[in-house]
């Protein structure tokens, strides 16, 4: 067990880091992402915190939330929720408007996404003064674990055309594991108007359009929910009308 | 200018030179070897295009990391999680 110095490290460079959770039915997953969380920041010293924004999950994520802010502190678990499921541009809006932080992280919740990246982020956008980083399955020594060739194969497919179409400047852009400056986080969100993956597609083509300074970590993306929820058809025919959006309008 | 107009003036002024080189629209002159050489060359951009994408794909696809250390230590946190969790009074 890391000894109990350690778990008290503190920065003082005044940057803080303000982690979106939108949940819906992570009754589960909830306090094992918020305990690796606490687990990574603890370790590296960082301040943050952590804002579940959960849309009337019926499951009771929203109780395990509070439970969880007994455990850990009203100053590091903040609520946000709302009254039903809405898109997730909003609800970044929403989690972004009490935020304290300078910096913003988003992620999802059911562990695909591991904190333990994210020391690694807030290392390389120090290194960089990057506007954004984004989390790569496709470079590096990233990657994905749970997935079929099937699933393989469209996934390199869609980035392929994605490239050639988008020439956006970064290998990963349906991935939502990603570091914004608040103030980059907050001005992209009021101009993107897609849902789903492409939503994440037009953050970072209108990033590059607004001059935004991109920087890109490997990651592993653990998928344990693929088997229940098949990639089918229309969820790719919607994938291919949103970028030939993005192709006609950015 | 959107990605899609500059893929249109792209493929327009390669187009236009083809063109010209292909039907001698502006009376040019040229060696015949150019007509010879211009006149496929659409057919064989796009089919060297796809060989090059089925390659590519390919290739990344043989070459996709799969993470199996990942999910190892993932299950391993998971279940100390759930411990600690326990511990600190969490009522799953």
């Amino acid at each position: 067990m890391a000894s109990r110095r350690s778990d008290t490290k503190r920065r003082g460079d005044g940057d803080k880091y303000s982690v979106l959770l939108p949940t819906y039915n992570e009754r589960e997953n909830l306090p094992l992402i918020v305990w690796l969380l606490v687990k990574y920041f603890g370790e590296s010293g960082y301040d943050y915190e952590i804002i579940v924004i959960d849309d009337g999950s019926p499951d009771g994520t929203l109780q395990v939330a509070e439970q969880l802010q007994k455990i850990y502190g009203e100053d590091k678990i903040v609520l946000r929720p709302r009254a039903q499921k809405l898109g997730l541009g909003t609800a970044y809006i929403h989690g972004i408007k009490h935020a304290k932080g300078n910096f913003i992280i988003i992620m999802d919740a059911d562990l695909s996404h591991h904190p333990k990246f994210i020391p690694e982020f807030i290392k390389k956008q120090k290194e960089g003064g990057y506007d954004l980083v984004s989390g790569t399955r496709y470079k590096g020594d990233g990657g994905v674990y749970g997935w079929d060739l099937r699933r393989k194969l469209i996934s390199r497919g869609a980035n392929f055309i994605t490239q050639v179409l988008l020439r956006p400047g970064a290998s990963d852009l349906t991935g939502s594991f990603r570091l914004y400056k608040k103030e980059v986080l907050e001005r992209l969100v009021e101009k993107c108007v897609s849902k789903g993956y492409v939503f994440q597609m037009e953050m970072i083509v209108r990033a590059r359009q607004l001059g935004y300074t991109i920087g890109e970590v490997p990651i592993s993306f653990v998928d344990r929910v693929y088997g229940e929820s098949k990639l089918g058809g229309n969820e790719i025919v919607s994938f291919l009308k949103g970028l030939l959006t993005l192709f006609a309008t950015t | 200018m959107t990605k899609l107009l500059q893929w249109l003036l792209g493929v327009s002024i390669l187009g236009v030179a083809w063109g010209i080189v292909t039907f001698d629209i502006l009376d040019l002159r040229l060696p015949h070897v150019y007509k010879e050489v211009a006149w496929p060359m659409p057919v064989y951009l796009l089919v060297v295009f796809g060989c090059y994408s089925l390659a590519t794909v390919g290739y990344r696809v043989a070459t996709f990391n799969d993470c199996e250390e990942a999910a190892k230590e993932l299950q391993a946190q998971i279940q100390e999680a759930k411990d600690d969790l326990k511990r600190k009074g969490l009522k799953m």
